[in-house]
């Protein structure tokens, strides 16, 4: 009996040293390198300077001093036009993640716990939103924005960010299938109304769930390009991303024409600031990762 | 006992309290879902002209975008990076979830975080990225990239390596978070069933292909359903790389959806722009409907 529990995929014993084995790990170190010296490059690139990148050796550090005048560099873009973007991208992103969970948990909840007329038609609406990428309702949403005289505003940009049918469905599946029925019910026999039910006992059970739907709230918000792309044409709204785009167009520093502009952006302040539109979402990531598997795993039960 | 049921009875919640749970959602969903596709259905069938306004023009519109010479390319240019995007994400993702789950530890946390962490560089970062390590004069795999032939950015991404370039950047950008979705759902797996299978001598690879494999097969199919939507509608990378290298890689209208892109705020014709969308809505629509059959998605125990 002992050695057959030792050869489970669970024994926490070093493993022995097999074709299999070896083959396993050979794949998982190849893909590692794949995944991670993209990454690794993207993070010393500031370090060094233009002709480094070009010549010198392609993972490696450059120095400080060289990351301190890249950062000068990156400022001297429009007097520091870089940090008007982080600022309306933190706005952005914060008043997105505020609309959609007020916006999520509640619908999420009155669709997983009771059964009115046309809850099902939500649901499937639901899905299909889900499912149809942001570009296909985006001319629509322009002229909407239009003849609502919010293009170029911050408004604009902020209210489709509300609009997360995602958010619904975690929140849907983690009231249909985590939160007892019984534990609400025992809250009305208490003599507890709707609203009160909803405010003291499945609000602070929502956590997690609203943990969740705050998380993939900030992503999809932080990374949002497509909504402030089409409805702003003041590059002084734009978010991280947009302006990264712009920033890398205008001064053609991908493009081998830099020599010819006056502007001193080059590769390595490009990639910095590429680092500072990925470095917040990279931390959440860091810090979420554990939680996010016991958290994603309840949404993709039911999926 | 009869005061009990008297209240379970009453505690049938208020018609009228659901409703306004969902108020919200509901004025977002209509405002920013339902209605701009509606919206779109309509002006599909409209030509705006400067002398009598907005004519019906039936399926006008629909003929002109089948028609448009650039329209053909760009299916062809999307189906080429689906056929390369799709495989790699299904047997990517299936492979490394296996390989992670087949020997829980120390190591295979650090290489699930390693295939995660690249999910944070997405959207535009993603892109500039990619050009860098697409780049033989600046790229850590310049080796490769020189091994078959190329010697600036422009042939990186020239003709049909474009579509490769994107499924690799989509597949980097994608892979590791489905990755942690498909182990986690091999973590949900009841260890007696995993147990049972080893004493019955079941070794690690039939054990992976027929034990765990059918039973996470539904997220498999999900992952493929929701990435076969959004590979269909790709428009922000060949946008961004047009924009990026100032158009000395010509990708503006690459993918269909920056066809209709292109008509919407190049030529103002939003009728013909609305015909595309249309098009794309409603082939994302079948997938939409055949992931509700297949998955049951609506059902609730209650």
């Amino acid at each position: 009996m002992r050695h057959i529990v030792k050869r489970t995929p669970y024994s926490r014993f070093f493993p022995a040293i097999t074709t299999g084995n070896l083959v396993r790990i050979g794949l998982l170190l190849s893909f590692a390198f794949f995944f991670l010296v993209p990454l690794l490059w993207f993070l010393a690139a500031p370090t060094k300077t233009d002709a480094q990148l070009t010549f010198g050796q392609a993972i490696s550090f450059g120095s400080w001093q060289r990351l301190e005048q890249t950062w000068t560099n990156l400022l001297s873009y429009n007097n520091g036009q870089i940090l008007v973007w982080a600022r309306n991208s933190a706005v952005y992103v914060l008043s997105g993640l505020f609309l959609s969970l007020a916006v999520c948990i509640p619908a999420g909840y009155a669709l997983a716990i009771s059964n009115f007329p046309g809850r099902r038609m939500i649901l499937i609406l639901t899905l299909i939103t889900m499912i149809l990428p942001s570009s296909a309702t985006v001319l629509p949403l322009f002229l909407g924005m239009n003849s609502l005289k919010l293009l170029n505003t911050m408004i604009g940009v902020i209210l489709p960010s509300g609009f997360f049918p995602f958010g619904v469905y975690l929140s849907f599946i983690y009231f249909a299938t985590s939160v007892p029925r019984d534990l609400l019910n025992a809250a009305r026999i208490e003599g507890c109304n709707e609203f009160q039910v909803f405010q003291y006992m499945a609000l602070p059970l929502a956590a997690p769930t609203a943990a969740l739907v705050a998380f993939f709230s900030f992503v999809g918000n932080w990374n949002n390009f497509y909504t402030p792309y089409v409805l702003l044409t003041n590059d002084n709204l734009y978010n991280l991303p947009v302006g990264l785009a712009a920033l890398i167009s205008s001064s053609g520093a991908l493009n081998g024409s830099a020599a010819g502009s006056a502007l001193p952006i080059n590769r390595p302040e490009v990639a910095l600031a590429g680092l500072l539109v990925v470095l917040p979402i990279a931390l959440v990531f860091l810090f979420s990762q554990r939680y996010l598997q016991t958290g994603l795993l309840a949404g993709a039960e039911k999926g | 006992m009869t005061t009990v049921s008297k209240r379970q009875r009453r505690k049938a919640p208020l018609p009228l309290t659901p409703y306004i749970f969902v108020a919200p959602y509901l004025v977002f969903l209509l405002a920013f879902g339902v209605l701009p596709a509606a919206y779109a259905l309509i002006i599909s069938f409209f030509k705006t002209t400067s002398a009598s306004g907005d004519v019906f023009v039936g399926l006008g519109n629909y003929i002109r975008v089948l028609n448009d010479y650039r329209m053909w390319p760009s299916v062809v240019n999307v189906a080429t990076f689906l056929v390369l995007w799709l495989p790699a994400m299904l047997i990517g993702v299936t492979l490394l979830a296996l390989l992670l789950h087949a020997r829980p530890g120390r190591f295979s946390s650090a290489m699930r975080l390693i295939y995660y962490l690249p999910g944070a560089v997405s959207g535009a970062a993603a892109v500039l990225l990619w050009l860098f390590m697409l780049d033989p004069n600046v790229s850590p795999f310049a080796v490769f990239l020189k091994a078959r032939g190329f010697t600036t950015l422009s042939d990186a991404l020239s003709g049909p390596n474009l579509a490769v370039a994107i499924a690799i950047m989509a597949f980097t950008a994608g892979a590791g978070s489905w990755i942690v979705v498909l182990y986690g759902a091999l973590t949900s797996i009841p260890s007696e069933v995993l147990e049972a299978a080893t004493v019955d001598g079941c070794t690690p690879v039939q054990l992976a292909l027929n034990i765990k494999l059918p039973m996470v097969s539904r997220n498999l199919v999900f992952m493929i359903i929701l990435s076969f939507a959004g590979g269909f509608q790709l428009l922000i990378e060949p946008q961004l790389v047009n924009q990026i290298t100032q158009g000395s890689v010509n990708s503006k209208t690459w993918s269909i959806n920056q066809i209709a892109y292109s008509y919407a705020f190049d030529l103002s014709n939003f009728g013909a722009a609305a015909a595309i969308s249309t098009c794309l809505l409603l082939v994302s629509l079948m997938v939409a409907l055949w992931i509700i059959y297949k998955t049951d998605f609506y059902r609730v125990d209650s």
